[in-house]
């Protein structure tokens, strides 16, 4: 439905995205709580928060800090979980590039998975009209709110929480929460199995490169195995 | 780590992540990805979180060691049983977690 005014169409932006909001808030809290567990300062540790704004990549650095691998590694990967930003800004582009920099910017930074999610076939279709841009705002504020909050909420909750409870072993339980329903093909899962399985033997190898490794191994992985099926499937059609 | 390699860390993957969210954004029309690239990205995810989890799971201490009586590793299937017979994060997290604290009261 196209939206008659601006501000309709943010609060339906808005308003569509707050049922995807309980699925955050447990990242959010778990990424605060892990950071003060770790000695990070309040302060830091939003800081970390609004400068990444990305969680899987958050959690990974986290995870990496928590081990004591090298800084570079920690970005380098942190970046590669966030390649796939590369891939929503380039299918977002066509709908955002003719909006000045004081909007395609903060839209940008607040590009989510969650929001990209939601406007991606909204935009595409033409359905939201000429101020469809005001959609794709509400629904990016929006999340970028509610991850902050939980976030905040997770470091104030940190600093009462003992060790005992191994609380560091949340972080992997995220990475699970998000990875196995990301499974949605045969590539992918042969991708998944390859990085994990060769991230174990390669855990071992100087300055995290073990890491990267099994990545790559496991992109290869999915690669070959969607080209294998293709060309399997279009053999059968050609019999 | 220093507070000082910690801002360059956040800054770096911070800066690095926005270049990214605008790259196509801001050079529409003048930025191409190439067809290898765009399908090697679609593996990205899956490959990268797998292995961040395993070995976490499989060496509690963050090193090589292998451990056998290790909680973990049930604690997880646990989890991803959860996550992919609902995909609600909340649950995984407190099945996954429940079962830990389970398995070590009772000695393991």
């Amino acid at each position: 439905m196209p939206y008659q005014t601006r501000t309709e169409a943010f609060w339906a932006g808005v308003r569509t995205l707050i049922p995807l909001t309980p699925g955050v808030v447990p990242f959010g809290l778990v990424a605060g709580v892990m950071a003060i567990d770790m000695g990070m300062s309040p302060g830091m540790t939003m800081a970390m928060t609004l400068l990444f704004y990305s969680g899987s990549a958050q959690m990974a650095a986290l995870q990496l800090l928590h081990n004591d691998v090298l800084p570079v590694a920690i970005v380098m990967t942190a970046l590669v979980i966030n390649l796939r930003f590369v891939m929503y800004s380039a299918s977002l582009a066509p709908f955002l590039h003719h909006l000045p920099r004081r909007w395609t910017w903060p839209l940008s930074y607040m590009l989510s998975d969650q929001s990209y999610a939601i406007c991606i076939l909204k935009l595409s279709s033409g359905e939201l009209g000429r101020f469809a841009h005001f959609f794709y705002a509400g629904t990016a504020v929006t999340m970028w709110v509610s991850w902050q909050l939980s976030v905040l909420a997770g470091v104030y909750l940190g600093a009462s929480i003992p060790s005992s409870w191994s609380l560091s072993f949340a972080i992997p339980l995220s990475f699970l929460a998000i990875l196995v329903p990301s499974i949605r093909s045969v590539p992918s899962l042969g991708a998944a199995a390859v990085g994990g399985v060769v991230a174990v033997f390669a855990v071992d190898m100087p300055y995290n490169l073990g890491l990267v490794t099994a990545s790559i191994a496991g992109i290869v992985a999915g690669v070959l195995i969607e080209n294998a099926r293709q060309r399997s499937q279009d053999e059968k059609v050609a019999e | 780590m220093s507070d000082f390699s910690l801002w360059g860390l956040f800054l770096a993957v911070g800066l690095g992540t926005f270049a990214m969210r605008l790259s196509f954004v801001e050079l529409y029309g003048r930025l191409r990805v190439p067809a290898l690239l765009r399908q090697a990205l679609l593996y990205v995810p899956a490959s990268v979180l797998a292995a961040l989890v395993l070995p976490a799971v499989v060496y509690p201490s963050g090193h090589g060691d292998v451990v056998l009586d290790n909680p973990q590793v049930p604690a997880a299937i646990v989890a991803a049983l959860l996550a992919w017979q609902t995909r609600n994060a909340a649950l995984t997290l407190a099945g996954g977690m429940a079962t830990l604290w389970a398995l070590k009261l009772s000695g393991w």
